[in-house]
């Protein structure tokens, strides 16, 4: 089991980070690492893409919420792309729909941004 | 599918992070025996993987989490073990978000997805959570 970080430069210094597989205890330091990179760099506007995640678990959460309290001092946010009905309850019953900004797809999410 | 009856799995594993996704794919193998839905299957890997995040992050000094699982027709009970110490029965008060943070979300997601959780903090001798979740009409 691993997750796979592609990272890319969209529109606007918007960065999309795509995650691909399940994000735990063991795979979130990968998540981590990308997205305080993206905010070493300046980058403070980022959507990251969990379409292709099938699996989040607590310390995933944790790394979301981390990036997103640290570009929020920069004035950035992170919106999410996120379809899946599992994962979106997670969201749902911790109360994270209320601070993300989560969409079906890139372009909603990126639009929300500009 | 078979008439489900009364079972007991044990599963012992390393108190290491790699190990929690052998655990989640083991107890999504027990609860797939029972009547329960694909979503209820889901809610019952994240409670056990949530519960092992936690004695890997928490207890120091345990290097195994011991993990029974004990079916019955309508419910599934798991017990997750831990002989590490230093957990602290604060650490296992449950927290809904309202000022987001980086930690303490799993034991309120343990909360929410099954329906009985019970833990047994013991500083000196480790924890035992057994939580429980019955097959929905």
């Amino acid at each position: 089991m691993d997750i796979k970080v592609n990272v890319r430069e969209a529109q606007g210094d918007i960065y999309v980070v795509e995650l691909t597989g399940e994000i735990d205890v063991y795979t979130s330091p990968k998540v981590k690492d990308a997205i305080t990179e993206l905010i070493d760099q300046g980058h403070y506007n980022l959507v990251i893409d969990l379409e292709k995640v099938r699996y989040i678990d607590s310390t995933g959460l944790g790394v979301l919420i981390g990036g997103l309290k640290r570009v929020r001092e920069h004035g950035g946010t992170v919106n999410l792309v996120c379809t899946n009905p599992q994962i979106k309850k997670i969201f749902d019953i911790t109360g994270l729909v209320k601070i993300f900004g989560i969409f079906d797809d890139e372009d909603a999410a990126m639009k929300a941004l500009v | 599918m078979p008439e489900h009856g009364r079972g007991v799995v044990e599963l012992r594993i390393p108190s290491k992070a790699e190990w929690v996704a052998v655990a989640r794919l083991a107890i999504a193998a027990v609860a797939n025996r029972l009547d329960f839905s694909i979503e209820e299957i889901e809610d019952v890997k994240l409670a056990v993987a949530e519960a092992c995040t936690n004695c890997i992050q928490h207890a120091t000094g345990g290097d195994q989490i011991e993990i029974t699982c004990e079916t019955e027709k309508s419910s599934l009970t798991v017990h997750v073990k831990d002989y590490g110490v230093g957990t602290q029965p604060e650490e296992i008060q449950s927290r809904r978000v309202s000022e987001p943070r980086e930690g303490g979300l799993g034991v309120f997601l343990i909360r929410s997805l099954m329906d009985e959780v019970q833990y047994d903090v013991h500083p000196e001798l480790g924890t035992n959570l057994v939580m429980r979740k019955k097959v929905s009409a």
